[in-house]
Formats: C-alpha cells, sequence, structure tokens
C-alpha cells in the first residue's frame, strides 16, 4: 500500500506545485521518485519529527499543501502537540502520513506498532481521519486527501494487502462503502484487516449467514447514516480493526449507536485488548494470536447470530 | 531618536500591567522583559499594516513564548489593529484577548502557548518565502524556557542546514524561568556561542538598550546564507522595580495597590 500511495502522491505533485513532502529520514526506496523530480519541494528535517510536522505547518500556512510522512507512532505520537496546536488548531492544510498502520510491521516490536492511533488522532477537532483498507482505496483517499483543504490522518498499510474491492467505488470522506451485501448482521472495519473480515463473511455465507461488510475508511467524520441503518436493519454489529480497544473505530460506532439511543442493536468489538503486543511475530500472526483472524471474525459471526 | 521607543515601551507596559490587574492574571515579568524589543520592533522594524493585516509581503512576526503575549496585544493595539476597548476583556469572559497569543486577534500572525513550537513553524515559513522569492522577514521571539524544549534545537539545526536567511530568532534571556533562574534549572549559559557552533549567526545585545536592539535588528541578515539570533539579555518583570529579577514575577498577581505603584513608576 505505501507504493500505491507514494505513486499517487507524485501523480497528484506533477500537477499541483503548491505540494511538499516533509520527511523525518524515513521513505528509504519509496520517497526518492519525488525527491528526485521535485527536490524544491522536498525537505528531510533528520530524526526530528517535531520538527517536521512545524516545518510542514509553516509551509502550509504560507499556501502550501505539505505531507508529513513516517512510519507507525512517529509523525503522530512522537510530535503530537505539534499536531494539536499548530496543524489542527491553525487548520493547516498538513497531511499526516504514517506507513505501517496496526502491527504491520509486527516483528519490529511495539515500538513500530501503531495501535493507538485512531484514537487520540479522532479526538482532535479539525481533523479528517482515514484508514484505507486496499490498494484501490489507498488510491482513491489519497486524491480525496489532497484535494481537500485542510488538515488530515491518512493510516497507510505497508506490503501485501488482499484486495477487498471487486467493484469500482466514489470515494468520499465520511461515506462508507458496502462491500458485501446482508441483513442477518453488519461488520464494520477499517483498514486491510478488512480482508480478515471478508474472508469471514463469504464463511458464514456458505452457511447461510448473510452478513454486510461495511469499509469505513473514514473513521472521523464518521458514517452516521450507515451505522445506524445498519443497526436498524441487521440489528447485530461487529467492529473490526487492528487498534486497540479504546477509542478507535469501534468506540466511534458505538458512540454513534449511543447518541441515536432507541436502538435495538447488540455491539461486538474486536480489538487489540488494552495490551502492548510485545509477542514477536508477523502481522498474520499476531492478528491469529489475538483472535482477529477471518476464523476468529467467522466465530463471533455465529456467536451474535445465535443470541 | 531612542524616545520614541521609550514612549511605545512606557505605554505597552503600562497595558501590560493593566490587562494583567483586570484579568487576574500572570507573566507579567515576562512581557515586561520583552517590552523593549517589542517596541522596536513595532515602532520601526516590523513591515506590518493595521489596515491590512494579512498584506503576503508583511513581515511574519511569531511570538513564541505566547504566554507574554498582551505584550503583542498592547503593542498591536497602540497601532490600530484592533479598539482600545477590546484590552480590558483581556482574559475575561467573552474577552476578546486569549491569555496565550492568538490568532484570532488581527495582527497576530500564529498562536503559541506551550514553548517550543515557534522556531520550527518560523523555518516552515523562512522556506516558503525564500521559494516564492519574497522579501518579507520572519522573525521569531523566544524566551529561555523556550530554549529548554528539544524541539526548538530541532528548529535550529534545521535552519542552519536550510541556510535560512532570511529567519531571524531573538531570545528573551531574561535568566529566570517559571520555577527559578535558569542556572539552577537548565543554565544556557553562553547561548550565543553555542548556537553559533549551530551554524547560526549570534550577536548579544542588551534587550533594554533601544539602540542596540535597533541596530541588531536594522540590517537583516547578520551574515548571508545563515540564520540570524540575537540574545536579547534582559532583566525578568524590568521597569517595575519590586518585580525586577525576580522569580515571582512569573506569575505575580497584580492588585489594586501593585498596579497604583507600577504605573506610578512608569510615570502615567
Ligand atoms: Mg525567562
Amino acid at each position: 500500500m505505501r507504493k500505491i500511495f507514494n505513486k499517487t502522491l507524485l501523480e497528484i505533485a506533477r500537477k499541483d506545485a503548491r505540494i511538499h513532502l516533509v520527511l523525518a529520514d524515513i521513505g528509504y526506496g519509496e520517497i526518492e521518485g519525488f525527491a528526485k523530480e521535485f527536490p524544491d519541494r522536498y525537505y528531510n528535517v533528520g530524526v526530528a519529527e517535531q520538527n517536521m510536522t512545524a516545518v510542514a505547518c509553516g509551509l502550509a500556512m504560507e499556501g502550501n499543501i505539505c505531507v508529513t510522512y513516517s512510519i507507525a507512532n512517529f509523525p503522530t505520537l512522537r510530535c503530537l502537540e505539534q499536531i494539536r496546536n499548530d496543524v489542527c488548531y491553525h487548520n493547516a492544510n498538513v497531511k499526516i502520513v504514517i506507513i505501517g498502520g496496526g502491527v504491520s510491521y509486527g516483528p519490529l516490536g511495539v515500538s513500530h506498532h501503531s495501535t493507538e492511533d485512531i484514537a487520540i488522532m479522532r479526538a482532535l477537532p479539525n481533523v479528517v481521519v482515514l484508514v484505507p483498507c486496499d490498494l484501490q482505496e489507498a488510491e482513491s483517499a489519497t486524491h480525496a486527501m489532497m484535494e481537500y483543504e485542510g488538515p488530515v490522518y491518512y493510516r497507510c498499510g505497508y506490503k501485501n494487502e488482499r484486495d477487498i474491492h471487486h467493484k469500482p467505488f466514489k470515494f468520499e470522506f465520511g461515506k462508507s462503502i458496502t462491500v458485501e451485501d446482508g441483513d442477518d448482521a453488519t461488520i464494520i472495519f477499517c483498514g486491510p484487516i478488512g480482508f480478515e473480515a471478508q474472508e469471514a463473511v463469504i464463511a458464514a455465507r456458505k452457511k447461510g449467514i448473510n452478513v454486510r461488510l461495511i469499509s469505513m475508511h473514514t473513521v472521523k467524520p464518521i458514517d452516521r447514516e450507515a451505522v445506524i441503518t445498519a443497526a436498524k436493519e441487521t440489528r447485530k454489529i461487529i467492529t473490526v480493526e487492528e487498534h486497540n480497544l479504546s477509542g478507535g473505530l469501534g468506540s466511534a460506532v458505538a458512540e454513534v449507536l449511543v447518541d441515536e439511543g432507541n436502538l435495538d442493536v447488540k455491539v461486538k468489538r474486536m480489538a487489540f485488548p488494552d495490551v502492548y503486543v510485545h509477542e514477536v511475530g508477523s502481522q498474520e500472526w499476531l492478528r491469529s494470536l489475538y483472535n482477529m483472524d477471518a476464523s476468529a471474525i467467522e466465530q463471533e459471526i455465529y456467536a451474535i447470530c445465535r443470541t | 531618536m531612542t524616545k520614541k521607543y521609550k514612549r511605545f515601551a512606557d505605554l505597552i507596559r503600562k497595558d501590560c500591567l493593566r490587562m494583567c490587574h483586570i484579568g487576574g492574571s500572570g507573566h507579567i515579568g515576562s512581557m515586561l522583559s520583552s517590552a523593549d524589543i517589542v517596541s522596536v520592533l513595532y515602532e520601526s522594524i516590523l513591515h506590518v499594516d493595521p489596515e491590512n493585516p494579512k498584506k503576503i509581503d508583511r513581515d511574519r512576526f511569531i511570538l513564541s513564548k505566547g504566554h507574554a503575549g498582551a505584550v503583542v496585544y498592547a503593542a498591536l493595539c497602540e497601532k490600530g489593529f484592533f479598539p482600545r476597548e477590546w484590552l480590558p476583556t483581556y482574559y475575561g469572559d467573552d474577552g476578546k484577548l486569549m491569555g496565550h497569543i492568538s490568532h484570532y486577534v488581527p495582527g497576530v500572525e500564529y498562536s503559541t502557548g506551550s514553548l517550543g513550537h515557534g522556531l520550527g513553524v518560523c523555518c516552515g515559513m523562512a522556506l516558503a518565502a525564500r521559494e516564492a522569492g519574497e522579501k518579507h522577514r520572519i522573525i521569531c521571539l523566544m524566551s529561555d524556557g523556550d530554549c529548554n524544549e528539544g524541539s526548538t534545537w530541532e528548529a535550529i539545526m534545521f535552519a542552519a542546514q536550510q541556510r535560512l536567511d532570511n529567519l531571524t530568532a531573538i531570545v528573551d534571556y531574561n535568566y529566570i524561568q517559571a520555577l527559578g533562574f535558569t542556572r539552577d534549572i537548565i543554565d544556557l549559559g553562553d547561548l550565543s556561542s553555542k548556537v553559533k557552533k549551530f551554524g547560526w549567526s549570534t550577536c548579544d545585545i542588551d534587550g533594554h538598550d533601544y539602540l542596540e536592539i535597533e541596530n541588531s535588528l536594522s540590517k537583516l541578515p547578520h551574515e548571508k546564507n545563515k540564520p540570524t539570533l540575537i540574545v536579547a539579555h534582559t532583566v525578568k518583570g524590568k521597569g517595575v522595580s519590586f518585580l525586577e529579577n525576580t522569580v515571582a514575577s512569573h506569575y505575580a498577581h497584580i492588585s489594586d495597590e501593585v498596579l497604583a505603584k507600577a504605573l506610578k513608576e512608569i510615570g502615567e
């Protein structure tokens, strides 16, 4: 996914001279295209994420569009106050891009896992939170982000994401995409882990259970209408995200349901159970260890449909 | 020659005292130590226009020590950026002027309040100006406390690397930070020499000597291809004898008595 992001960004940058890439010495093998083609719009501030964000904000205050880019938590938590006080408060046109959402960098360890970012970023006013799930969505999300004026957080995957979308779609902020139809239950997911959910939905369908599958690529502003409609029509919602249980997509969905009120709906949130994922292993292995793979999701479908 | 600076500095010092008095708010010491620098900036250095605060070729002035925002509010008010009636609303309910400097106020370039934010943003603004071939300057007024923040040093290294000679930082070095004297907390020592070694052009001035302030700011940059640092040696609480060089002046409460005494000292 990081390849498609960088490729798309480069294409857009060819048409818009306001676009700058501001790095903190991360992006080897990915960012060279931009750096080579637009050396005057490319800055590597060194290993200094606070300054990366501040410089991007200063450039953006003067009418530019800036992308900050690094892996996992480096461009978010390390410089969170710059994101809050500088970028978001001033509504600066800065796009904060992380590579390796969730446990994409599994065996690199906890420092390289981004598992609280959705919660933290969506707590900030003025920022759009995007979590694309596959290459098609990633490309569309990149275009939408760069066209939008204002702060955006873009949680990119890393590599080997599987295709989830099999038909073309219109990508709009705050408008989720229904990937599979169904009325027995709904799975709302964000990010590449949606592929696990999709496999579970396909398996359940073979047993006669039809689950609606929704990609909530924009966690903020969330698609309230899709959540409420799913609650009313299917009465069972499972959320799936590669993120900690606190404050992420599941929380965002729950907030919508609570605020709407008077809904007869069962909800199950699937996420990391408020832990640091200290076990060593690949993304795929960690998903299965934490019961967030296709078979675990399939079991949750049966469980929620039984009760 | 320096009379106008003294006059303006007296005005904004008194405005600050009145604001802190009416607001029941702190940071008067930080405002008073910056007042002479701010006076010279607004009287003759900064190209800014109250009729058109967002004019594209304005100098960008960023107060990184946002807790001293009132000293800039006072200067902007005296220069006609907003009506005098706004000053007494400082810090109050439905007020026009936030405690820490706010870009919602006409003439304020940028909001700060947490230290260590200003200089990095100034680097971005300086890059933008250079890319666009614009001639305006980017001037950042900082505090010694600001220089405790790691992010400030990230920006110091970056500005030198990028040869940002359209960027000038002034440090209001009043030797006192929130909880005590800098020498007892984080001793910045000879700040000017340190930053010079980082690749900046630096100088030391008396931050209350109008001619020295004016000279240091009248020809920028001091060296081609280098950002400029002016270390202004100042006295916290300057201008009000019983506040001068006291840690207490950071949070001092300006009571009716204190206000009367202080205004009298400055001269009403
Ligand atoms: Mg100080």
